[in-house]
């Protein structure tokens, strides 16, 4: 029989080797699913890891690697402070489909006049405020009705979906677009455009934000008070309380450092790689960035990696789509596993196994 | 002497890196009282967690009745006849007493039979219980009556009890005593573990001693004195806290008809009360546990705050301030519970010191923390309050009680605090280290600071408290001098306005 065996203090080593060996086990178990789906395992891992790295078309998807861990990595690191207290912020989706729509609007009101160095500088903080106004009303309500952040945070989500649609149809659309729905394109104009900051790269303005984002946020996290009273209040809330921590002013700094950096995200989206506003300019980042917080550790470097990491997969699944004719939804089946198996995995942290009968 | 009932050979169990029992042998004899002695540490719950067939020994064995004993779990030990009460109750608050039992039972008798057998059992030990009470709203005392009539509902022929009167008044440690004696005259075994001696002196016929593991003396404590029988546990000659008769000064500390709402379901409210303390003054609260104690240290460390006016330091009102405010001016407390709240078990020694030492250390300074310095502080503590670990890295749940214990009331006293607050400084501490944390305290009072001691241990109070008050149900009794008070007057005290049914027991 096996005994789970409470650590007297949690494990260092397999901090750092539970995301790793989530990893492996993901690509064991996922290759059984693949072949179950009748492709070649070993080909269909080395398409979805190695091929956007080193394949022959690595010089395309490499930067493309950045593009898309940006937007996750500056997410999950503003879900990393809530998710460490205790306050979970599910609708990130919601706060980054807002943002977008706040600094698309700002930038769309300046069309055709109005210079780069005022307006983009105005859509980020357009896109941050829209951001933080939705993450705003879970912590409002949680402090104020003991509402869980949890659902309202989700169901906020369907709701901004709701004014995405409606935007891109009615307020925000095209007059020139021949009716069609969907805003103007606002990578290609001039002043509002999310640039490469360096060509061929993939780094725009929010991947390298999104940089910043890490080194900022490991600061605070080891050197500043707020950060100790986050991970204070997520380990023993009653504790933070004695430490001088106000419950529910954390709630409501964590959850607005998680709006504002997911609406920022969305804005960087939407001026960029998106383009614009459409139906479904969103593609689920908000979702996927929550896996990328809880593969990282919630710590920021770790965050960083499990990014990249994530993006690979992404990216890998778009190729093993196209060149394996994988269905997207074993993609997303295969993410899905990487969490879970690192929940699992994560045990070990603090309980070592033992074998045989409990004594 | 009748015949010997459980027999205990060689018994060994070690863990990684500690032999919890060495080569523990001795005998109980059927109806015997019988005291386990020990320090924290000495190996005392190992051994009754493999006599109750929680742990299984590496080495040695067992026999009861002249048969092998080896139980695999407590069931079994249930079934051969021995029953336990653990010193923490395992008992569900929004139940009533008899649907607590029940839970407990292998196999419940429907639940009007239970009820009458519970009835029946606790008048003939004079246990008084209403079985349809709500476990919640039982005082302590009581709690432990429903753990033990649940014992005694299997009719045990030994019954391990574990601390049980740390959490009772002398009323009803007497009532306690009584029921025991009588379920030894009728030929019940008690194995008995405390850390109050003078109760073992009263109550056991023999007492077997365990130091680091190993049995270190078998003594009669009928014959031997306490104080013989403490340095027979630790090994070495106890010291005893010494009072400087310190001049005492204005006064620092006041409570002002402070009142404050349960802050929970099973909460006590605070009702009007008042006390002041002066520079260089140990005030002991005593009062049985769930009396309001965790809301009046609450209200005093900023963590409940209260009314305007109601709490005063040094005639300034500090009602509205937060626990760090309160730091700030001067105000240190060190909450009961050790595991989350007074310290974050997970945390580092280190992060567990910048916890409230942060604002009267200086540790932050523009919101960044001073790693180095707080590092330092930890370390100081743990030099010289004698906290046995590696180092500050080691994180707090690592430590035992007692070594815990020993920090966090070490990191309030080293704040140099105008008024420290504390509640149970001892708990499930050992005893030459309850004498340390008791002397600590009283240097502090006698440097000046105004000490304000929650504790259920009434031996405790006597030793470093200038004057004593109990809480009772959030009501205060106007305090009185310590010195000339009597065991029966505090007793009084204590029982107050508590409706503590005092039992006849029929011998």
């Amino acid at each position: 029989m096996l005994t789970l065996e409470k650590r007297p203090q949690p494990s260092k080593n397999w901090t750092y080797a539970a995301p790793l060996l989530a990893v492996v086990i993901t690509m064991i178990v996922g290759g059984f699913v693949f072949a179950a789906l009748g492709k070649d395992p070993l080909v269909a891992i080395r398409t979805i890891f190695y091929d956007p790295l080193f394949g022959e078309f690595a010089s395309y998807s490499r930067p493309q690697l950045l593009l898309k861990a940006g937007p996750l990595i500056l997410i999950a690191i503003g879900l990393s402070f809530g998710f460490r207290a205790g306050i979970w912020n599910i609708g990130a989706e919601g706060q980054y489909i807002i943002g977008a729509l706040a600094g698309a609007a700002v930038g769309l009101a300046y069309f055709p006049d109005g210079s780069r160095i005022v307006v983009f500088p105005l859509m980020i903080l357009a896109g941050v405020a829209g951001g933080m106004i939705w993450a705003w009303i879970p912590a409002f309500l949680r402090n104020r009705f003991k509402t869980n952040e949890i659902l309202v945070s989700l169901m906020l989500v369907y709701v901004a979906e709701s004014i995405q649609a409606s935007m891109a149809l009615n307020l925000l659309r095209n007059p020139d677009g021949h009716g069609f729905p969907g805003s103007r394109n606002l990578s290609q104009i001039p002043a509002s455009a999310n640039l490469e900051i360096f060509a061929n790269t993939g780094i725009h303005w929010g991947v390298f934000t999104a940089l910043v984002a890490v080194v900022v946020s490991y600061g605070v996290l080891m050197r500043h008070r707020f950060g100790f009273d986050v991970r204070l209040a997520g380990q023993s809330p009653r504790a933070a309380i004695f430490a001088g921590v106000n419950p529910k002013r954390l709630v409501m700094t964590c959850m607005l450092i998680s709006g504002a950096l997911a609406g920022a995200a969305g804005m960087f989206e939407v001026s960029g790689p998106a383009g614009r506003v459409s139906i479904d300019f969103n593609v689920g980042y908000g979702f996927t960035a929550i896996i990328v917080a809880f593969l990282g550790r919630l710590h920021p470097v770790g965050i960083l990696f499990a990014g990249i990491l994530m993006a690979l997969t992404y990216i890998g699944g778009e190729l093993a789509q196209l060149s394996l004719s994988l269905p997207g939804a074993a993609i997303q089946l295969f993410q899905g596993m990487l969490l879970f198996f690192l929940l699992a995995v994560d045990v070990m942290t603090n309980f070592r196994i033992r074998f045989g009968s409990k004594e | 002497m009748s015949d010997i009932l459980l027999s205990l050979n060689g018994l060994t169990k070690a863990y990684p890196g500690v032999v919890a029992n060495s080569d523990v042998s001795f005998e109980i004899h059927e109806g015997e009282i019988h005291a386990l002695l020990g320090e924290n540490g000495a190996g005392k719950s190992t051994l009754v967690k493999t006599i109750y067939g929680l742990v299984k020994p590496d080495k040695g064995e067992m026999t009861l009745r002249g048969q092998p004993y080896q139980p695999g779990e407590p069931r079994q030990a249930r079934a051969s006849g021995i029953a336990m009460v653990f010193q923490h109750f395992s008992l569900f608050d929004a139940l009533n007493v008899a649907e607590n039992i029940a839970l407990g039972m292998e196999n419940p008798p429907p639940m009007g039979e239970l009820e009458d057998r519970i009835r029946e059992v606790s008048e003939e030990y004079g246990l008084p219980l209403d079985p349809r009470r709500i476990v919640g709203d039982l005082s302590a005392g009581e709690r432990q009556r429903v753990e033990i009539i649940r014992c005694l509902l299997q009719n045990p022929s030994l019954l391990i009890m574990d601390e049980p009167t740390s959490v009772l008044t002398p009323q009803e440690v007497n009532i306690l005593f009584e029921t025991l004696r009588k379920l030894s005259s009728e030929g019940t075994a008690i194995l008995y573990i405390s850390h109050k001696l003078e109760e073992i002196r009263a109550l056991c016929q023999a007492a077997t001693v365990l130091r680091l593991g190993k049995v270190v003396s078998k003594c009669d404590p009928r014959t031997t004195s306490a104080r013989e029988m403490a340095e027979i546990m630790v090994g070495a000659s106890l010291h005893v806290p010494t009072r400087a008769a310190t001049p005492k000064g204005d006064v620092v500390l006041e409570l002002k008809g402070l009142s404050a709402p349960a802050p929970h379901r099973f909460g006590t409210a605070l009702q009007n009360i008042h006390i002041s303390v002066k520079a260089g003054e140990v005030l002991g609260i005593g009062g049985v546990a769930g009396n309001g104690q965790d809301e009046l240290l609450a209200a005093l460390s900023g963590e409940m705050k209260s009314a305007h006016g109601m709490v005063r330091l040094g005639g300034e009102d500090i009602s509205l301030m937060g626990p760090n405010e309160r730091r700030s001016v001067g105000v240190c407390a060190a909450p009961e519970e050790r595991n989350g709240h007074a310290a974050a078990p997970d945390m580092s020694l280190t992060e567990n010191a910048l916890l409230t030492g942060a604002v009267r250390k200086g540790l932050v300074s523009r919101g960044l923390l001073d790693w180095p310095a707080t590092r330092t502080f930890a370390e100081e503590i743990i030099k010289a309050f004698d906290v046995r670990t590696p180092g500050p890295g080691n994180a707090a749940r690592s430590l035992s009680g007692g070594n815990l214990q020993k920090f966090v009331i070490g990191r309030e006293i080293m704040q140099k605090p105008k008024v420290l607050v504390i509640n149970q400084p001892t708990w499930g501490v050992d005893a030459s280290a309850a004498a340390s944390i008791r002397q600590a305290i009283l240097d502090l009072a006698a440097e000046g600071a105004a000490v304000v001691c929650i504790s259920q241990d009434l031996d405790e109070l006597r030793e470093i408290s200038d004057r004593f008050a109990a809480l009772n149900d959030g009501r205060l009794t106007a305090p009185r001098d310590m010195q000339g008070l009597t065991i029966d007057e505090i007793g009084l005290m204590l029982g107050g306005a508590h409706d503590m049914e005092v039992a006849h027991v029929d011998a």
